[in-house]
């Protein structure tokens, strides 16, 4: 049986009719991330307010606008109160808003402790679950914006330290209510490859809302998750965002994260050529010890072979003929002092040595049989009278004439 | 070890010649394998090289399924 059918009116009203006799819709307060503003001519202020998963088209009249003490803009996130109703004519709800406040850095900061506390008593900052950095890594999953300046500043560090390495990849915004789930699967996407050896998450940086995606549970948890290293450069030095802390390696910035995960190519240029010439000492090194060892083995024969021998025996000679000359030295020595001694006794003996104690030598001056023509007289009987003589003294010789 | 040092990339490269270099200081190896050794490290020494003087940096990007 089929129903009369209901005009588009009717359905709309009925609709009305239920959201506006909800109590919870009449005064509601959501929270969110604002997009799409648009102020028109009249004043009335139109937006979007979204998270990650859905989206509310919101409008500001310009009374309640000229009331408010900021006017969102894009990207703010807020918290908005008002009512949500339909809008007839469009067949779409809306939330009619009467107040608007910038979420507070004191609600973002409870959330963000809150967040910390929970992930951390489940274990997921412990530092045994810190796995190390590839010190060569060959390529580097990289999850980031593709226009944005710190992908950029990454490329550059890379460029100049390591451009051995190469860059995949995996696009995804880093601002905004829809961030979080697209940084997610950007982080499952990339470490579902076999062909990267770490990850790096970077945004430069920003207000704490813009770096608030990093402070989402689900990429938490995705980093969590990661097969491979992960290593986090969000926004300043200041900045800790829930990613750095389950991340394996929080480096200050993404420049940082780049050097962190990469080698200098002047260190390795300088070490490259540093073993080059340590390869060349150790070979001469090698053949220097070979050559030393051959000679060792040379020594070793040569003391084996019986020219060795022969040799020791002929020094053994030398040294005997040394000492035999020695011997023969002392001899000849004693020798000569036993010829002087003689030669002493023999000049004692001597005619000059008998004249000096007063004897005189008588020789004859002719009937000579000597050279000289004199001839010694050894007795008296031997002279005639008138025969010339001489005396010989120690000192000297006269002439005389005998009786 | 035996690889092919043209296809080598720069880790394993380097590697390999930390591992030629410890072996031939240790002394222990018959000459002509230290004279191998030191022809096969300075062809890899050659190939570090050339891997960091040629080096440019690669960009892809993931294509989301």
């Amino acid at each position: 049986m089929l129903e009369s059918p209901l005009s588009i009116t009717d359905v709309t009203l009925y609709i009305n009719d239920l959201f506006q006799t909800d109590d919870r819709l009449q005064s509601v307060w959501v929270m969110g991330e604002v997009s799409n503003m648009k102020r028109a001519a009249s004043g009335h202020c139109y937006f979007t307010l979204k998270d990650g998963a859905a989206e509310l088209t919101c409008v500001l009249f310009r009374s309640d606008a000229q009331r408010q003490s900021l006017i969102p803009r894009d990207g703010d996130s807020v918290v908005a109160h008002g009512a949500i109703k339909v809008y007839v004519q469009r067949g779409s709800y809306q939330l009619y808003v009467d107040r608007v406040r910038p979420v507070g850095v004191g609600d973002l900061y409870a959330q963000f402790e809150q967040l910390k506390a929970k992930l951390e008593s489940e274990g997921l900052f412990d530092p045994e679950r810190k796995r190390p950095l590839p010190s060569f890594p060959r390529t580097i999953g990289v999850v980031t914006s593709a226009d944005a300046a710190a992908f950029q500043d990454v490329l550059n560090v890379l460029r100049r330290r390591f451009p051995l390495v190469q860059v995949l990849l995996a696009p995804t915004l880093v601002q905004g209510s829809d961030a979080p789930p697209l940084i997610r699967r950007a982080i499952q996407a990339i470490d579902a490859r076999d062909d990267i050896d770490v990850i790096l998450i970077c945004r430069g940086g920003g207000s704490l809302e813009d770096l608030w995606a990093f402070n989402d549970e689900g990429v938490a948890r995705a980093i969590a998750a990661a097969r491979h290293p992960v290593i986090s450069g969000v926004g300043h030095e200041t900045d800790f965002t829930i990613a750095d802390f389950v991340a394996d390696l929080r480096a200050p910035t993404p420049s940082a994260a780049a050097e962190l995960l990469t080698p200098d190519i002047e260190d390795l240029r300088y070490h490259v050529a540093r073993m080059r010439r340590q390869l060349a000492d150790a070979v001469t090194a090698a053949v220097g010890r070979k050559r030393s060892a051959l000679d060792d083995e040379r020594r070793a024969l040569r003391n084996a072979s019986p020219l060795v021998s022969i040799r020791a025996l002929r020094q053994r000679i030398d040294e005997y003929t040394g000492r035999m000359t020695r011997a023969e030295r002392a001899h000849l020595h004693l020798m000569r002092a036993n010829l002087r001694g003689k030669m002493a006794a023999l000049s004692a003996a001597s005619p000059d040595a008998i004249l000096k104690r007063g004897y005189v030598m008588v020789r004859r001056t002719d009937g000579t049989n000597r050279a000289d023509g004199t001839e010694r007289v050894n007795s008296a009987a031997a002279l005639r009278p008138g025969e010339r003589v001489r005396l010989h003294f120690h000192d000297g010789e006269r002439g005389a004439t005998i009786d | 070890m035996e690889h092919d040092i043209a296809g080598m990339n720069f880790e394993a490269a380097y590697a390999e010649l930390e591992q030629v270099l410890t072996q031939l200081d240790s002394g222990e190896l018959p000459l002509d394998d230290s004279v191998r050794l030191y022809e096969r490290g300075r062809l890899l020494a050659e190939h570090c090289q050339q891997l960091l003087d040629q080096a440019e940096l690669r960009i892809t990007q993931i294509n989301e399924g």
